[in-house]
């Protein structure tokens, strides 16, 4: 499996940000998206999970399911943590997990949390939470529902370096089970192995 | 648990604690019915003539306040990117969110209609056919008003703009809607026609607006 993108051309507002792009990303190998502030990266992932429209090229999943679309498998973190502050963490879960089509028992809920060392606020109001631990509530989003894509905008903003450290664990057990990730990030996120893809700011105008 | 139980029961759940905002639309109505006589005087037969009038556009009203948050609160938080690729259409997922959004706010109104109706002093038969009317109209504003929601669902003051957009679409439901209630209060007018119109108009709402609401969600979004 891989994902694959050929000539991929996204302008937002009129502007090209992202300019007749070319990658794969096979599996088993971490896709590191890198750029300055405004090169594409989130416009770039936003695209491939399908919440964007691209002006020029394609993207496919080779060896997916053809039925589904690229963003229909694949997890997409962004900026926003999308954890609803009313409902418990596990409650969170829960959905999220049913949603992803995955595994809504509280035993898959517990063995998420814990990997990323959370165990303890499964009852917890997610309105409770610090800004990381709400991140952390996110990431175990990762691990209740199997998908083999994960596309991820700056996972580790307002983590800890433990949290850091589990992340980067469960990023290559991911990895090791022949997934395919593509993270945009500033830092290194302490994975061996990784293909970088560097973003340019683009300063060309929209045809 | 399956998707579509498990959205209900997400929606439900938002909607009934705090901060939820299930009961303001029930507060709302409440409010705009108990000031009505205050401000129409002591007549009773008038206040039981404009009575089915005033439970309509106090419905109405009540629909459409809560709804501009429907897709909105979503969006903020990022978890519409959830609905959008999860396992569900977002057709699906749109209807469903609807139905939460019904049982929680538009169903109270329904349930206390007959008793905030005494008030204005109307009789027992009337009562019932508001009550009647209303369980059969607001699912076409609720249904209506997440189009508007959906459209206006980046837009951080969208809320008047979607009233703005969405209350000339539901003028037919409320011609329908009082045309039906006020059938029984005398005037010989009769019940069972507007009273069918009133419920196509929610059927057809029901099975058109998550088509026209997803598609503007797929699209507004930036």
């Amino acid at each position: 499996m891989r994902l694959r993108a050929w000539d991929l051309t996204i302008e937002r507002g009129g502007r090209r940000v992202i300019a007749e792009l070319s990658f794969e990303a096979p599996a088993s190998a971490a896709l590191i998206v890198t750029g300055p502030n405004g090169a594409g990266k989130t416009s770039l992932l936003r695209a491939l999970a399908g919440f964007l429209p691209i002006e020029a090229g394609g993207f496919a999943l080779d060896g997916g399911d053809g039925e589904r679309t690229v963003g229909e498998q694949a997890h997409y973190l962004g900026h926003a943590d999308g954890v609803k502050a009313a409902l418990t963490v596990g409650e969170n879960l829960a959905f999220a997990a049913a949603m992803l089509a995955g595994d809504s028992s509280r035993k898959a809920q517990l063995a998420a949390l814990a990997a990323l060392g959370l165990g303890h606020v499964i009852d917890f109001p997610a309105r409770l939470l610090s800004a990381g631990q709400r991140r952390r509530v996110a990431l175990a989003r990762l691990l209740v529902a199997e998908r083999p894509l994960w596309l991820l905008d700056e996972p580790t903003t307002a983590l800890d370096a433990a949290a850091q450290t589990a992340l980067a664990a469960i990023m290559q057990a991911h990895l090791k089970g022949g997934g395919i990730l593509v993270a945009a990030v500033h830092a290194p996120l302490g994975l061996n192995g990784v293909q970088e893809l560097k973003l340019g700011v683009t300063t060309e105008a929209a045809a | 648990m399956t998707p579509a139980l498990a959205l209900f029961l997400r929606e439900w759940r938002i909607a009934r604690r705090i901060g939820g905002g299930a009961s303001v639309g029930v507060v709302f109505f409440l409010i705009l019915v108990s000031v009505m006589p205050f401000a129409l005087g002591p007549d009773l037969n008038l206040l039981a003539r404009l009575g089915p009038a005033i439970l309509w556009v106090a419905a109405l009203l009540a629909t459409l306040l809560g709804l501009d948050r429907l897709f909105q609160a979503d969006h903020e938080d990022g978890s519409l990117d959830l609905l959008i690729n999860g396992s569900l259409p977002l057709e699906v997922a749109v209807l469903i969110k609807c139905a939460a959004h019904w049982t929680t706010s538009a169903l109270p109104l329904v349930v206390l209609s007959p008793l905030f109706g005494l008030m204005l002093a109307m009789a027992p038969l009337p009562l019932a056919l508001v009550a009647a009317t209303l369980a059969a109209g607001t699912p076409a504003l609720t249904m209506i008003g997440a189009i508007g929601a959906a459209l206006t669902v980046s837009l951080r003051r969208g809320g008047l703009l979607m009233a703005i957009l969405v209350l000339p679409l539901t003028i037919p439901v409320l011609i329908f809607g009082v045309a039906a209630a006020s059938a029984a209060s005398g005037g010989g007018a009769p019940f069972l026609s507007p009273f069918l119109a009133l419920g196509s108009l929610s059927l057809a709402a029901i099975a058109l607006a998550p088509f026209a609401a997803a598609a503007a969600l797929r699209q507004v979004r930036e």
